[in-house]
């Protein structure tokens, strides 16, 4: 039987993934799809949680997490898509200057 | 249950071997694709946590709709490879041995924090047996979070058209 503390575990492994994705990539789609991963963990955590805690808050808040990530998703990419427009790259460091 | 505790490593095996490729992977699309991936992992992990509910969100929303969403941009863009790093700032010695111990401080830090978060610190009363129905998480929903949910529909509305507004603005420009 798979106890709380392994899935804390896995939770935090999948965060430190997802952290170093975000550090050490030069690609803003990659940069997001690794938020996308911490996201996740959490997530994890959170069901690992009401699953043991036996309530079912754990669930509704992944829900609203899940709702939330859609929503920094879409303006995420729109804004990946119009810098995209300004400077033809995805590397983050080409955006130094957020002069218009 | 030994099944259990074995499905429980498939899936975070799968789970952790996508997102570490995810993160290692060059080319974008399959990036977003190996995420899927993941995503379904923890879905079956959900399930084996009697969340049938949302791991059928994860699968329908998430794998779905948000990675089509990435996967629309990424094919859009058709952006080239990743440039080599070019910054001197990862090359020299000093920020390596920093980055080094900042890593091991987060690891010892998550480590610690799960060793004493067991499930009897948290006051554990006992997992259920039977999965949560879709119904008890509606009502769930709809009576103790009825201020969060309809707060979220207006972030949603507010992201659609800020996002609207962002990727349009070469349109209103052209017609200006």
């Amino acid at each position: 039987m798979a106890e709380l503390n392994h899935y804390l575990m896995l939770s935090g492994v999948l965060f430190t993934i997802g952290t170093a994705g975000v550090l050490l990539r030069r690609n803003l789609i990659t940069v997001l799809l690794s938020i996308e991963v911490m996201l996740n963990a959490v997530n994890l955590s959170f069901i690992a949680f009401g699953h043991f805690l036996g309530s079912a808050d754990g669930q509704v808040i992944v829900f609203f997490v899940i709702t939330v990530a859609a929503a920094e998703a879409a303006v995420g990419l729109a804004l990946v898509i119009s810098l995209f427009r300004h400077v033809e790259t995805l590397n983050p460091d080409a955006f130094r200057r957020l002069r218009g | 249950m030994a099944h259990n505790l074995m499905l429980f490593y498939a899936f975070g095996a799968i789970a952790v071997v996508t997102s570490l490729l995810v993160v290692a992977q060059s080319n974008p699309v399959y990036s977003v694709l190996l995420l899927i991936g993941s995503f379904v992992a923890l879905a079956g992990l959900y399930v084996l946590l009697a969340a049938p509910f949302v791991a059928v969100i994860q699968i329908i929303v998430y794998a779905g709709a948000i990675m089509v969403l990435f996967l629309f941009v990424v094919m859009l863009l058709n952006a080239p490879r990743e440039d080599a790093v070019q910054s001197g700032i990862i090359e020299s010695g000093a920020a390596r041995v920093l980055g080094a111990l900042l890593a091991i401080a987060l690891v010892a830090e998550l480590v610690w924090a799960v060793s004493r978060s067991g499930a009897a610190a948290v006051g554990a009363t006992g997992e259920r047996e039977h999965a949560w129905s879709v119904t008890e998480i509606g009502q769930i929903i709809f009576r103790d979070y009825a201020f969060a949910f309809e707060a979220t529909s207006i972030l949603i509305l507010v992201a659609m058209v800020g996002a609207v507004a962002l990727a349009g603005r070469h349109l209103a420009e052209k017609k200006s």
